[in-house]
Formats: structure tokens, sequence, C-alpha cells
């Protein structure tokens, strides 16, 4: 079993990450951290792109569940001397990976991998060129669950509920499997970016676009994601100046003040701190940043323990649940 | 085939009501007693016999459930198991008297990942094993301290606990 999308997650599944995971946070607070289900087993990093902290909350899942942990970065490694993917693949496969967590800086990667025939391990998309990244939207629809719900979140979807995505949609990984994942959970999603930042064919995306934050805000959302603005992008011109964009769609201190109480203000990190969020909005106690962080390692041992622990198939076990 | 009853609803009451007055009797000095049932059934049980308990010597106990499909040792070679929650009183379990609480003793396997996942939650004083039905065929050198029924049964056979929380009605059946 593989975790490519959140496009081909069904809401079943996804709630049952999402329950998993609480499982794993509650772990957190033992005395002994470890868990023994991947004991035995081998998870591979590989990353063909840098992404420090994506890399160090899937070693720590794996670790946390017991897996032994082999980090294969694309620098300095004999894929710069031109080694393809499928020999990689097939190294890793000789060593006995059993879960490979790929991040690749092109689109459909990680599929590749998955359905080449080259290894026959689980493979898990850590992010693909500007694709999906499906588990941060699990940890971010889980951060949602668990400020929304506190105690009774476990079983619940995200019915009705509003969160405004903003930022650099077209080349954001993070916001395409967020739209996915929040959709098959019941909420409404509201992009909003300069139109040189949205991708062609988001009308048939089940969105709501917005060209201004202040009409996505005026809605009242349960939470507003603010996306990281890469600065090449700034470099190619797709907006005219930082502190143009940050005038009209950053989350500024005054924007922030005038949000609701209970909406929640989520950045995948790392933050740009005054251009897509001022340091008011990411440092109060409305902010999940650093919750996000936390549940990051949550659903991870979650995705983990499920594609790894077990034989093929899933079911519940003796109708236990 | 017949699912024949070994124990109706009073025959339980009856059981978990001996098996709390053992497990006080048992209790030395002022060691204080967790109840720890393991999921799903076994956390049911461990309810009822906390209430019981805490009727006869009221503020000695509490009661959660230790879920053990994270420890279990046949994990890799069956389809993936979602874990059930686990709930260990606030005080926890460093040096209280803990009574692990499960519906059937069968292979002891369960008991086996129980333990293990205990440790992980700390150092209780001493560690008692109370099920509602042992039916033998014990794989591994484990025992119940505490038995609601001694059953007898061919490995072919199905033992079957119902539990009026969970399935509406409560008994203990044997099937062919």
């Amino acid at each position: 079993m593989h975790l490519l999308s959140t496009r081909d997650l069904d809401r079943d599944t996804a709630i049952q990450i999402l329950d998993v995971a609480e499982d794993m946070a509650q772990t957190a607070d033992r005395e002994v951290r470890k868990l023994p289900p991947l004991r035995g087993k081998t998870v591979v990093n590989l990353f063909f792109e840098d992404s420090t902290r994506t890399r160090l909350s899937f070693e720590s899942a794996a670790k946390r569940l017991s897996a032994d942990v082999i980090t294969f970065s694309a620098k300095g490694s004999s894929v710069s001397k031109g080694e393809s993917l499928k020999d990689t693949a097939q190294t890793l496969a000789a060593m006995g990976a059993d879960a490979i967590v790929v991040r690749h800086h092109d689109s459909g990667a990680a599929h590749q991998l998955a359905h080449a025939g080259w290894i026959d391990a689980s493979i898990i998309n850590a992010g693909d060129g500007t694709h999906e990244h499906p588990t941060q939207a699990l940890l971010d629809a889980y951060t949602i669950r668990e400020r929304r719900f506190g105690h009774e979140a476990r079983g619940r979807d995200l019915e009705g509920m509003r969160v405004v995505i903003v930022g650099d949609i077209v080349h954001s990984r993070v916001a395409r499997s967020n739209v996915w994942l929040l959709a098959t959970l019941g909420a409404h999603v509201h992009p909003v970016a300069p139109r040189t930042l949205l991708p062609h064919g988001v009308d048939e995306w089940p969105v709501t676009v917005h060209e201004h934050l202040d009409d996505a805000l005026a809605l009242a959302p349960d939470a507003v994601m603010m996306l990281r603005i890469q600065s090449e992008r700034m470099r190619d011109a797709f907006f005219p100046t930082a502190r143009e964009y940050a005038r009209v769609w950053g989350l500024t201190a005054e924007r922030f003040a005038r949000l609701g109480p209970d909406t929640m203000v989520m950045h995948p990190g790392p933050m740009n701190r005054g251009l897509e969020i001022s340091s008011e909005a990411a440092d109060s106690d409305r902010s999940t940043v650093l919750a996000q962080v936390t549940n990051g390692v949550s659903i991870r041992m979650a995705v983990l323990y499920l594609l790894v622990a077990g034989s093929s198939t899933t079911d519940s076990g003796e109708g236990e649940r | 085939m017949v699912a024949r009853t070994v124990l109706h609803d009073a025959d339980i009451t009856r059981a978990l009501r001996r098996i709390a007055h053992e497990v006080l009797e048992s209790r030395r000095g002022d060691g204080r007693l967790v109840f720890l049932g393991i999921p799903t059934r076994g956390a049911t049980l461990a309810e009822r016999i906390q209430r019981i308990v805490d009727e006869i010597e009221p503020g000695v106990s509490s009661a959660g459930s230790l879920d053990i499909t994270l420890y279990r040792d046949d994990l890799a070679k069956s389809p993936t198991r979602t874990p059930a929650p686990t709930r260990i009183p606030s005080e926890g379990i460093d040096d209280a008297i803990v009574v692990l609480v499960d519906d059937v003793l069968y292979s002891g396997r369960t008991i086996r990942a129980a333990l293990d996942a205990l440790v992980d939650h700390g150092r209780p004083r001493v560690v008692r094993l109370a099920v509602l039905v042992d039916r033998g065929h014990r794989e591994l050198p484990i025992r119940a301290d505490f038995v609601g029924k001694n059953l007898p049964s061919a490995t072919s056979e199905r033992v079957s606990v119902r539990l009026s929380e969970i399935d509406g009605v409560d008994e203990v059946t044997i099937e062919p």
C-alpha cells in the first residue's frame, strides 16, 4: 500500500488515519514514548530536494515506531552523479527497504516509484514537484479537527467548516493536497491568490476562489492557512513587490485583529514574517504553527503504522474499534 | 450449529462480584487499585468490577483501558489493525496494584502484549490478572489470579462474551 496523494483518499480512510494519529499522539506523554510495531522494518527517507523539517518529522515518526531509518539525501550521493530514480529504487530494494518516504522535485515521482515495478516497498509521497504533499494536508486536517473538537474529535469529519488558503496556489503541493482532503472531509475551501498565482484548472476544483483576502476573511472562516511565498517567485514577477504582496494578500496585524476569536491561523512553515504573515498573527494563541509540527509526527506515525506494520490489506481487527 | 449459553446475565454479575471481593481481599496494606481493561470488552468489565469495588470500599480504586494492538506478536502476519484508545487514570500506575482485566483468557498472547504495553506506562507495585472466562489452551507461561469461570473447551470451539453496554445483552456462549 502507498500514500501518494489525498485526491484518491476516501473519507473513511482519511478519518481512520486521523483517528490512529490521535492514538499515536496519546503516547507522547507516556513514560516510554517508543512503540514496537515497526521493529525489524526499514524505512528509507529518500530526499532529492532539501527539506529538513519534513525529513526530521518522518525520521522521528519512524524511530518512535522502532523502525530502522536510513536517510538517503540526493546531495552528495550518486544521484548527483546521474544515477536514475530507477537505479536508486533498485538499490534500496536490494537493501530490503519496507517503506520509502520520497521527496522529489518532479511531479509524479512518487507515483512512478510506486507503480513502475522497480520495488515493492510502500511508497509515501513527502512532496513531489507542484503535485501533492499528502501528509502535510493530513496534519493540517488533524490540527483543525483537534482545535475545533478537542477530546471529541475522534471519528469526526470537517463538515461545513470554512478554510481559507492564501498564497502561491499554483506552485503549492500543500494547497493541492489540502483542497482534495478538506473537500473529502466536508469542508468548504476558499483559495485566495493573485491571478498570476492561481492554476489554470482551478475552476474545476471543489472550491470558491477569491482574488482579495478581505473578501475571504469576511466569511468568518474557521481556519486561515497562509502559504509560504518562495523568493524565486518574486524574481519571476508573479506579483509586483514584497510590500505590495504583504499589503494585499498578507495576514497583517490589522487583518489579524479583525478575525473572530475562533479563527485559527495556520502555516506549514518556515514562515516569512512580515511577508505572508505578521508576527502578531504567527505568535498569537490562535496560531497553530507549533501544533502543526507536533501533529506532523503523529500523522506520519499513523501513516507509517497503517502502511508498513501489517500485511497488505486493512481491517479493523475482530470487529474491535 | 447451536450456541450453548454457559453464563447468563445473573451468572456474570455474580462472577464479577466475587472477583471484586477477591481482589479486595488480596490487596495488602494501603495499595491503590487500578483496573485496566483490554479493549473492547475487557475495558467494560474493568469498569464494572471497579464500580463494585468502589461500593464496597470507596475511593481506593480507579479504572481505565490498555490497548495492546501495537504490542501484538502477530502484527506483521495479519492485516493492519486500528488501535483502540488507552486510558490510564490520571494518578498513573506507578506503585499501584494494577489488575489487568480481559473477557477471555486463551493463548495468553494478549496478556503478554499487555505486560509489554504496561511497562511503557510506568512501574506498578504488582500486576494481577482477572478474566471472566478461562478457556485453557495456553501457549505461554501465563495464568489468571481471578477467574469468573473455568470453561474447558476444544480449540475448534468458539467462546463469545457479550456485554449489555456493547452488545445489548449479557451472556457467554460456546459454539462448536
